[in-house]
């Protein structure tokens, strides 16, 4: 039975299904942003296997069917872009300053930081892509010699993070307008920002949507050309 | 066959971004490179909508699945993490406000144009 469990594919997808679909229902019960599903099932999964003592290898390979989809289901992420593009339209310009400036700022500080720190360039690779989508940041952490696994983790506790403090920020910096606070969920915050502003406005929604993958697309560009020069 | 025919398209995406990825030699992942086609698609109307959403609203709805198994890898990156755990903590938290600050105020500076608003940048 054990040998069974140990190489069986669609074992180790039926677990992470069900780790996730546990994680949705806490969410679902407790309505806190701390209990984001991504988060909850990959602590149970690790949870699992070193209580069974499955090694995580074997977990790995049976989850490569998922693994598979990534890309495909990435590209995807381009249908909503464009239905908010075709939306926003006559806010671009703006939202778009605000999103380039984001994004700088984001690459800016994580780098200087980094720098300050001392720590690994793998460690940095991991970090400057924190606040796009897990999506997009992790393909970008990967090109860039980062670590995948310690960028997802960054990337879901930063949104995490995002939608918690956000709402205070707002007040605190008066961000009262719709789209500002679109912009800085969006680009701060990536999808699960996206859910908090949706909640407070319609159109900050939209905005956050839009902004989220503007951000990634400005980052992943932004770092290919500074990686030429540093 | 309707399914069958949106995820072809997508994975026809999927290939024209490796192929990119293959022919110009810059650091920008295949993703990223398939959104951008399939954007300028729906742009140009060489697509629209309807002949990919279904399919391609199911994938975006599981990616956060996905990125269990990334994720579980921590396992295995758990030296280098445990190293630098305190400055990613600091990183993490700290530039979190940084760009949401930053993004925030810059574009309601430039929505209304006015002075007051400029603390913190």
């Amino acid at each position: 039975m054990y040998d069974f469990v140990l190489n069986s594919s669609f074992f180790y997808v039926a677990l992470t299904l069900a780790a996730f679909g546990l994680g949705v229902l806490i969410q679902k019960k407790c309505k806190l942003a701390i209990f984001n599903p991504l988060l909850l099932a990959t602590i149970f999964i690790m949870a699992f296997l070193l209580l069974t003592g499955i090694p995580n290898e074997n977990y790995q390979a049976g989850c490569q069917a998922l693994t598979w989809l990534l890309t495909p289901a990435t590209i995807c992420l381009s249908i909503s872009f464009y239905q908010q593009f075709q939306k926003l339209k006559k806010h671009l310009p703006v939202i778009c300053i605000g999103v380039v400036a984001g994004t700088i700022a984001s690459l800016g500080s994580v780098y200087l930081l980094c720098m300050a720190f001392g720590v690994d360039e793998s460690i940095t690779a991991s970090l400057l892509p924190k606040s796009v989508t897990t999506a997009i940041g992790v393909a970008l952490s990967q090109e860039f010699g980062g670590i995948a696994a310690i960028t997802t983790a960054v990337i879901v506790i930063t949104g995490v993070l995002g939608s918690i403090i956000g709402p205070v920020l707002c007040k605190i910096l008066r961000l009262k307008d719709p789209i500002a606070q679109g912009v800085a969920f969006g680009t701060a915050a990536h999808v699960i920002g996206t859910t908090k502003a949706a909640q407070m406005s319609e159109l900050a929604g939209a905005v956050s949507s839009f902004s989220l993958t503007f951000a990634g697309l400005v980052t992943s560009i932004l770092m290919s050309v500074l990686a030429q020069f540093i | 066959m309707k399914y069958l025919r949106q995820f072809g398209l997508v994975l026809l995406f999927s290939l024209l971004g490796e192929l990119c990825r293959f022919l110009i030699p810059f650091p920008i992942p295949a993703s990223i490179y398939g959104m951008i086609l399939l954007f300028a698609a729906l742009g140009l109307k060489i697509i629209n909508l309807p002949a990919i959403n279904d399919a391609g609203g199911w994938l975006v709805s599981i990616l956060p699945v996905l990125f269990v198994a990334p994720a579980v890898n921590l396992l295995s990156s758990w030296d280098a993490l445990k190293e630098a755990l305190v400055p990613i903590l600091v990183v993490m938290i700290a530039t979190t406000v940084i760009v949401f600050a930053v993004a925030g105020l810059v574009t309601q500076w430039i929505l209304k144009g006015r002075k007051g608003d400029k603390k913190d940048v």
